[in-house]
């Protein structure tokens, strides 16, 4: 049921969700539900060696004996996972050699996301690996980046042809057993993208993934693995987009990220999944865990703009194990309607001197409930460790919440930690402001939200930054009465 | 171009305006003074839309339009520019791109295309510099830790890059040192021309000696209790209020 170019019209001009579309391409999905069985299935559909299956069974048999985690200031129906389908790839050959090979239909997704490929190319500095809906169709660049021995791939490639990478780092950051959606994900995942920068590389360009799920009713478990070996560096961007579905959608991914000694890892994330409707009916719910190790010297910084999904329930999180090393949390969370997001951070310091700096800036509008939930860890053995803390909030109406929830667990006698947080809201004298400049009320609105959130946007790319002040104008639209 | 007809108006329960004449014509100034509380600032918020503010009775015609069902933003793109008594603050908006936005905002209205970067650069660059500000405080965030003073040049700032037909100027004097009433005022005088009007509401003659203005009014309680020519203004810096006020009793 392809969409005609007016009904395509049609929507983006209601704008109830800018990327609101659905392609239908045959697809092979495997029935609905989750056993031993059905786990060695996926395993084997990716031809993937005998220890990853094995590593999947025996993550498997963890989650079964883990219950879902409670403590989040969220509230949904807990999904039934016997009734969601496990895999699903484009029917299609898995791998292309060129476009021309491409399902014609996917190349049409691909344009209404606004990504063709020809363009990409074209456009300097940014080298993307697209996952549609769980298998990586086609990977561009891929050659710049082998000449300084870079390796950018899906993930279940690197099983393939780098299976001592892979095996070596795989869960060294996120165990098995580290959360209920972890396990699941170690269990299933699907596809996922996998980067490895050699010694003292710096990666020349935004290495850049655009996630989408497209499949009803299959849940989408991204694996991501960036490895930064010692003194390289390389900057990565996720963004994600979602065609409008009337049921809910489960997301349970997982990142890691490893900075070697004197290594720089920045990973960038837009997030635009589906938030549901009006009534709170639809949308993603994103349970996803991501974190980082910092070696000695090196530097870890998560910027995030999270604007969609149902449900949100994420701490990108940095361990601090070398000395001098440095983690970084900058966030913008906006939720409207009937969106629920507890996002925050964990920086644990382990190692001497090691600093962390977190910014925060909520935004909340509708009858959403938005919750930062940071924790700042000093080990004993992490002399002068540093922290700063920044949690801004702002509210629009008197029916939304934002809630703050800093923990800090201090062992050390010389730690610095330093808690700053602030709600405002919208006020009316500044609409008028702006209305008496000739700008109308929706379009204040999004320069007040922009500039809250300006620190922030100033840590994302260039194109990342104007992606991302679109998405903010979107998501609050119809957001005051 | 303004034509104010028997305008009363009330916030809440409270009449505030209780009755106003007043016609302002292209290339005239206007200046209005009276006692704090008289209701100087809920005229020049009338006009300019607030909407806190019901009107009851009368009409207010700009260009020969009711403005009855006319939004703020709407006025504005007609040309009605409030230079504000109190600005306020919009932290991580930078006045550049506060300006950039509202120029362009009333161009989409006038169904123009956005200004190009360079005329826009440009122009800001020639205004700045007319009202002596430097480069710098442009990047600053819109009016957010600004001196009482940088805040009330940076009004006018923004009225020479917008360039209304009207602009009404609400105690735009208090607050400035006495150089830079003069840098204002000149700024103010340069931007005037047959085609333009200014409605100065002040406390203070120092400022009608550089914008004189063709007429003053004296509001209190709600009315206009006394008009006259720019010598009216001297005589009230003379006599204090009473005066009006007892005249209008008698
Ligand atoms: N939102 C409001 N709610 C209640 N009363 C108000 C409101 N706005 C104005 N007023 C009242 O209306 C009256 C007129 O206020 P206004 O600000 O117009 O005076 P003004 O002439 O500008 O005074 P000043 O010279 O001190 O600036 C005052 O008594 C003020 O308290
Ligand atoms: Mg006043």
């Amino acid at each position: 049921m392809a969409y005609t170019e007016e009904e395509l019209k049609k929507e983006l001009e209601t704008k109830e969700y800018e990327y609101g579309f659905y392609t239908d391409i045959e697809s092979d999905t495997f029935p609905k539900g989750l056993s031993e069985e059905i786990v060695i299935a996926i395993s084997k559909k990716k031809e993937e060696p005998e220890w990853m299956t094995q590593w999947r069974l025996e993550s498997f048999r963890y989650w079964k004996e883990m219950v879902e985690p409670e403590w989040a200031n969220i509230k949904y129906k807990k999904p039934d996972f016997q009734d969601i389908s496990y895999y699903s790839a484009p029917n299609k050959k898995p791998k292309y050699n060129s476009l021309d090979e491409v399902d014609p239909e996917l190349l049409e997704t691909f344009k209404k996301l606004g990504i063709s490929l020809d363009e990409q190319k074209k456009l300097a500095g940014v080298a993307v690996d697209i996952v549609m809906d769980s298998v990586s169709v086609t990977t561009t660049f891929k050659k710049t980046l082998a000449e300084k021995g870079i390796i950018f791939c899906s993930i279940s490639e690197a099983i393939k042809e780098h299976p001592e990478l892979v095996k070596k780092y795989i869960g060294s950051v996120v165990p098995q057993k580290d959360n209920f959606y972890a396990a699941l994900n170690s269990a299933v995942f699907s596809d996922g993208s996998f980067c490895y920068i050699p010694k003292g590389v710096r990666c020349p360009m935004e290495l850049s993934t655009y996630f989408r799920i497209n499949q009803a009713g299959t849940g989408q478990f991204e694996r991501t693995l960036v490895i930064a070996d010692k003194g390289s560096y390389v900057s990565y961007l996720e963004g994600c987009t979602a065609p409008s579905r009337d049921e809910n959608q489960l997301h349970a991914a997982v990142v890691e990220l490893i900075a070697l000694d004197d290594a720089e890892i920045k990973y960038s994330t837009v997030q635009n999944w589906f938030p549901g409707d009006k009534e709170g009916k639809g949308g993603v719910y994103n349970f996803v865990t991501k974190r980082g190790i910092c070696e000695k010297n090196a530097k870890i910084s998560w910027t995030q703009v999270e604007t969609g999904s149902a449900i949100t329930w994420k701490y990108p999180s940095c361990i601090l194990k070398g000395d001098n090393s440095i983690g970084e949390f900058y966030s913008i969370a906006v939720t409207n309607n009937h969106q629920q997001a507890d996002t925050g951070t964990k920086m644990v310091h382990l190692g001497k001197n090691t600093r962390s700096t977190i910014i925060s800036k909520g935004i909340s509008a509708g009858k959403s409930q938005n919750s930062y939930r940071g924790l700042v860890q000093v080990n004993s053995r992490a002399e002068n460790a540093r922290n700063f803390s920044q949690c801004d909030s702002l509210l629009m109406g008197n029916e939304c919440g934002a809630h703050t929830f800093p923990y800090i667990e201090a062992k050390n006698k010389t730690a610095q930690i330093e808690h700053e947080a602030t709600t405002s809201k919208i006020g009316e004298d500044q609409i008028f402001y702006c209305n008496q400049r000739g700008i109308d009320t929706e379009k204040a609105i999004a320069l007040i939200v922009n500039g809250f959130s300006r620190e922030v946007l100033n840590k994302l790319p260039m194109e990342f930054a104007v992606e991302a002040q679109k998405l903010l104008e979107i998501s609050l639209e119809g957001s005051v009465g | 171009m303004l034509k104010i007809n028997n305008l009363h108006a009330r916030v809440e329960e409270k009449e505030i305006l209780k009755g106003i004449n007043l016609e302002v014509n292209a290339g005239e100034v206007h200046a209005i003074m009276g006692p704090n509380g008289s209701g100087k600032s809920t005229l020049a918020s009338v006009i300019a839309g607030k909407e806190e503010f019901e009107v009851t009775r009368g009409k207010i015609l700009f260009e020969g339009e009711d403005l009855d069902d006319t939004a703020p933003e709407e006025r504005a793109h007609k040309g009605i520019f409030l230079s504000f008594q109190y600005p306020v603050e919009i932290p991580g908006v930078s006045v550049t791109n506060f300006i950039k936005t509202a120029i362009n905002e009333s161009r989409k209205a006038r169904g123009m295309e956005d200004m190009p970067a360079n005329q826009m650069l440009k122009k800001i660059r020639e205004k700045s510099e007319m009202l002596d500000i430097d480069r710098k405080f442009l990047s600053r965030s819109l009016n957010e830790g600004f001196s009482g003073g940088e805040k009330k040049r940076n009004e006018i700032f923004q009225l020479a890059m917008l360039e209304p037909k009207l602009a009404i100027l609400d105690e735009t004097d208090s607050g400035l040192d006495i150089d830079a009433l003069r840098i204002v005022a000149n700024g103010v005088n340069k931007l005037r021309n047959k085609d333009n009007a200014v409605v100065v509401i002040t406390h203070y003659q120092r400022l009608l000696e550089y914008i004189v203005p063709d007429f003053v009014h004296v509001l209190h309680d709600g009315k206009i209790v006394k008009s006259g020519g720019k010598e009216l203004a001297l005589e009230l810096e003379e006599k204090g209020y009473d005066w009006v006020k007892q005249e209008t009793v008698a």
